[in-house]
């Protein structure tokens, strides 16, 4: 690790201030990424302005059809409210899949979103949930977030301060873990909206989290697994590593999908 | 068996520390103006070095001394040394290249020690590191086990072509004629996966230099700190033998990585006299994966002759095994008489001839891990026993018990003479406890839920407790590998026991108690197990090959048998009778045929104070030594089945039952051999399923970390049936066999085994990932788009 200013703000407009007065600067969160990286030398900002402070950051709200969570809320937090299990099950599920114990202990929804990680859970979700993320500067719809492995839309020194998820009639999520890492392989986040059926994929797509459209399609007719026999995903799409070639990839999108789907009628 | 004897599952002394955080491992030792070593590596898998600037790294802050391999040199310091001579099959020694410890003229893997700085902390050490310029002209590599050979990349100039050996045991006559007159041969190709041990203590070294005596001090992560000592003296030169002591204090794990002596521990006693300061290293995670010395790495060819009765009338095996970039201390006799002398497995096999290629690749040096030899050749048996009974249409455990060998001593055509065993008794047991009969409706069942079920034998044989000294010395070996025990009594009847043996993991400080209480008959609280300090223990051969308690422990019954003959002496003048009318007996020394007797701590008082005796007529005292070498190898055998099921869809194989029934001989705490079982039989499984290093064509290591390397997780394995059978072995005093490895060596082929079963042909290979499953699941599914 290379030396650094620590900065601890305790208001989200304090933190936006370091931010735009300091040279070289990270937001931590969790830390679950940033931290090994530095540890490796492999990151070496001058400036971490820590957001463990900020208590505006933190709490769940349900208000009508959406759920609305603090961007410094931890994964174990999601998993374990009450409020999340009754409206969105699927979401607490989902938090409750990622990482092991001390990672849901640490690592936060606002976290994962900002890094946008191609293997992680909560971009999934975001995107099949119809989520808006929330800044301290505007509100960005889940579809527009998301532009590609660890790029997002927000702007140099844009804090996320709250993730705002529609709930839906239906949903599950399901994950084919990465057997080293148990990041996502391929996970696969269905759900079934007044509006339409939602299927967003992680783990898998060489551009990062996506929308299957085909699959939405032919769900959006009979919400069942069967809905789905013979709609694929383009291999050439696919990432590709020691793991899991491409089409293998592609063949777990279908079977996870299947499974969530499976999984979300189950539910009811 | 007394509640703390031999045979008694007494919990481990041991774990009060461990479990309260009260170990003290190398990293914990912090000496008064220690500074901190860091080692700049080579990015690339082969380079030449035009030159090292190490000029801008010196005045940065903090920094004491930066270090190249021109700076070991002028101190003439020596290379790293393979301390096993193998010989090719034309008699030509086995080609060594050199070994600096720091790199001289050229770079030959990545993680390659090229310089080191020694600064006031770990961070400016690193930052100095970052400083240093190295002009590299860039060389491309081998990386390719099976392409060593074939590649215009030469790793050292002694061997045009990378190889290192081309040795062959057996005899090839015999077993050509063998198959020239079999009725069915079965073939196969084989890949023994490369492994990263992954200890979970890195290794560390502290290097010290006592200007006032002369004399240095290593603390390292050894399972051998006395053969350290030895070779970073007599071949290293780093130190006098006398005047260097090497400590190895807890440490956490090894599985044969920790044999070695590698260039970290050497740069760190060597610079402690040049900066005049204690020298701390502390390997990190990444150093590990990059630089601790691999395992196994085997293309292997091999061919099973059988004839028209179904018996296994031959076996030829042609194995090519990488050994990295240069040759690890025992490298060479891990492929070579750790791996063939065990290809006759369990079974009578008059003919054997197996040929081994040594080769030289871009890649971490291999050697020893937890089973050396022995799982790569057990993988090699037993896949070809397995698909040999699948070929001939007969049952794999009735095809196994049909050719076990049932006569001992058995001489097989492999250099053993196996003393021991009841293989079918193993067989039976695992059967029962498997509930065998029953597997087919259990793939039935499965088979309704879409899932396929199979099943895989693995009949393992080791050959543990090395060794007979004369023999391995007749095979190459640079050392004897007896071992040797102190036993001393205190004036109040305690007990210190000086073992070469070192305990790291193995529970040594409980099971060798258990023998002195058992044999003494005192308290095992009474007894001190002490092992892994060069100035305490004379000297020792260590722990590596499931040796300790065959070897190790047999060393110490010998001394502890002497302390009770000298203790009847004691007794004969304090009773004023012959010394041929004392006996001991429940830890007392009494006169035959009376009341009189006299507890071992009282006889233990009457040897100090001497009071009952002349000086002259017998030394005051208690203390004896002894040093056993064995007579011969010990034969651990047993039989595991394994059974899976898997899903078709994802290529996820679950393993549903795991049976393990193994001879150990003569147990002293079952307790922790079941440990011992357990943590082989997970290791196995990681081989088989999970683990396997890889490395890119440039040889970068992809699989660096544990974000790509697979390590078996508690959820990976299930919850293991183990049984046991005994044949106490008759060639050591205690009937030990050794449990260390059993499991590492048994579980991969018992896995593959019940994956081909369960998909119904032979085309899987190690590790077996729900890709690599669902391939193969996918021909399996379509055998006309197999083609």
């Amino acid at each position: 690790m290379y030396a650094f200013e620590y900065h601890r703000p305790t208001s989200v407009k304090e933190a936006a201030g370091l931010a735009g007065k300091a040279e070289d600067i990270k937001f931590l969160a969790g830390g679950h990424t940033l931290l090994p990286t530095m540890k490796l030398r492999l990151a070496g900002p001058a400036n971490l302005i820590d957001l463990g402070q900020i208590a505006e950051l933190r709490g769940i709200e349900r208000s009508g059809d959406t759920v609305t969570i603090g961007a410094m809320m931890k994964h174990a937090e999601v998993a374990n409210s009450a409020e999340v299990k009754e409206a969105i099950p699927a979401l607490a599920e989902m938090a409750e899949l990622i990482g092991d114990p001390h990672v849901r202990n640490r690592g936060t929804i606002g976290g994962s979103i900002a890094n946008n990680d191609p293997s992680a859970d909560y971009p999934a979700a975001c995107l099949a949930l119809n989520a808006t993320i929330i800044t301290n500067q505007r509100k960005i719809a889940a579809d527009d977030f998301f532009q590609g492995i660890f790029t997002t839309a927000l702007e140099e020194g844009e804090i996320i301060t709250q993730v705002s998820f529609k709930v839906p009639s239906q949903a599950a999520y399901t994950k084919f873990r990465n057997p080293a890492s148990r990041y996502a392989l391929v996970g696969v986040f269905v759900a079934k909206h007044a509006s339409g059926v939602r299927v967003a994929v992680t783990g898998a797509g060489s551009s990062g989290v996506f929308r299957v459209t085909d699959m939405e399609r032919a769900l959006s007719g009979n919400f069942a697994a069967e809905a789905l026999e013979g709609v694929t995903v383009a291999e050439s799409e696919m990432n590709s590593d020691i793991h899991a070639d491409a089409a293998y990839r592609a063949h777990l999108v279908g079977v996870m999908a299947r499974r969530a789907v499976q999984a979300a009628v189950a539910r009811g | 068996m007394t509640e703390t004897g031999i045979g008694a599952p007494v919990r481990r002394k041991e774990d009060q520390r461990f479990v309260t955080g009260q170990g003290r491992y190398v990293d914990d030792f912090n000496r008064p103006g220690q500074a901190h070593a860091y080692f700049l590596r080579s990015p690339h898998a082969h380079a030449a070095i035009r030159s090292i600037d190490t000029g801008p790294a010196t005045i940065m802050p903090g920094v004491i001394a930066v270090f190249t391999g021109d700076d070991l040199a002028a101190d003439k310091i020596g290379g790293l040394i393979c301390g096993w001579m193998i010989h090719s099959k034309d008699g030509s020694p086995m080609k060594a290249g050199p070994h600096p410890a720091l790199a001289q003229g050229k770079v030959r893997y990545v993680g390659d020690h090229v310089a080191v700085v020694i600064a006031e902390t770990l961070a400016q050490a690193k930052d100095a590191a970052e400083a240093i310029v190295v002009d590299y002209d860039v060389l491309p590599a081998v990386v390719e086990t099976a392409q060593a050979t074939k590649t215009p990349v030469q790793v050292h100039e002694v061997s045009a072509d990378n190889t290192v050996f081309n040795w062959h045991l057996g005899n090839k006559d015999e077993t050509e004629a063998a198959f020239a007159r079999a009725k069915h041969v079965t073939k196969i190709d084989l890949v023994n996966n490369r492994l990263v041990p992954n200890p979970i203590e890195p290794r560390a070294a502290v290097g010290e230099y006592d200007f006032g005596t002369d004399n240095y001090t290593l603390y390292t992560t050894s399972q051998n700190p006395h053969v350290a000592r030895l070779v970073l003296s007599a071949f290293i030169g780093v130190a006098p033998e006398h005047k260097l002591r090497v400590i190895a204090p807890d440490v956490g794990g090894g599985f044969g990585s920790k044999i070695f002596i590698y260039a970290e521990e050497t740069v760190c006693v060597w610079a402690a006299k040049k900066v005049k300061r204690p020298v701390k290293w502390t390997s990190d995670r990444s150093e590990a994966f990059l630089s601790d010395a691999h395992g196994r790495d085997h293309v292997t060819h091999a061919e099973m002759a059988t004839d028209e009765n179904g018996k296994i009338i031959g076996l030829r095996v042609h194995t090519t095994a990488n050994l990295g970039a240069y040759l690890s201390t025992f490298s060479s006799s891990v492929p070579t008489y750790l791996y063939a002398p065990l290809l006759s497995g369990q079974y009578d096999i008059p003919a054997i001839y197996c040929e081994v290629d040594g080769v030289y690749t871009n890649t971490a040096p291999v050697d020893a891990y937890r089973g050396a030899g022995r799982p790569e050749a057990t993988f090699v048996v037993e896949r070809l026993v397995e698909k040999t009974a699948r070929e001939l249409g007969q049952n794999p455990a009735e095809f196994r018990r049909k050719n076990y060998i049932t006569q001992f001593p058995h001489a097989t055509p492999v250099i053993m003479t196996y003393d021991t065993g009841d293989y079918a008794a193993s067989l039976d047991k695992a059967l029962e406890i498997s509930d065998y009969k029953n597997f087919d409706s259990r793939k039935q069942e499965s088979a309704r839920r879409g899932k396929l079920r199979g099943i895989g034998f693995s009949s393992y044989i080791e050959a543990c407790g090395i060794a007979p000294s004369q023999a391995v010395g007749s095979l190459g070996a640079g050392v004897g590998l007896w071992e040797s025990a102190e036993v001393r009594v205190n004036p109040t009847g305690s007990v210190e026991v000086l073992t070469g043996s070192h305990s790291h993991g193995q529970g040594h400080e409980t099971t060798f108690a258990q023998l002195v209480s058992d044999r003494l008959g005192i308290s095992i609280d009474q007894v001190s197990i002490v092992h892994g300090d060069t100035d305490k223990v004379q000297f020792g051969m260590g722990t590596y090959g499931s040796r300790s308690g065959a070897v190790g422990m047999s060393a110490i019954a010998k001394a502890v048998d002497k302390v009770i003959a000298k203790g009847k002496k004691v007794a004969a003048h304090v009773f004023e009778a012959s010394e041929g009318d004392i006996e001991f007996k429940d830890g007392r020394f009494g006169v035959a045929g009376t009341d009189r007797s006299m507890a071992f701590g009282e006889i233990a008082l009457q040897a100090y104070i001497a009071h009952k005796f002349s000086g002259q007529d017998l030394e005051p005292g208690l203390k004896e030594g002894a040093f056993y070498d064995p007579t011969n190898f010990t034969f651990p055998a047993g039989v595991h089945i394994c059974e899976v099921e898997i899903d078709p869809d994802t290529g996820v194989t679950k393993i549903e039952r795991w049976t393990a029934v193994d001879d150990f001989g003569v147990i002293i705490n079952p307790m922790i051999v079941e440990g011992q079982v357990h943590g082989g039989i997970a290791q196995g499984v990681g081989q088989a399923l999970l683990e396997g290093a890889v490395y890119d064509q440039s040889g970068q290591l992809i699989t660096a970390s544990f974000n790509d390397y697979c390590m078996p997780r508690a959820i990976d394995l299930p919850s293991f049936q183990v049984g046991m059978t005994t044949t106490p072995c008759p060639s050591n005093p205690l009937g030990i066999k050794g449990c260390g490895e059993a499991g590492a060596i048994a579980a991969p082929p018992a896995v593959i085994n019940a994956i081909t079963d369960a998909l119904g042909h032979e085309d899987i290979a190690m590790p077996a990932t729900p890709q690599a499953v669902w391939r193969a699941a996918q021909k399996a599914r379509m055998p006309m788009a197999a083609e």
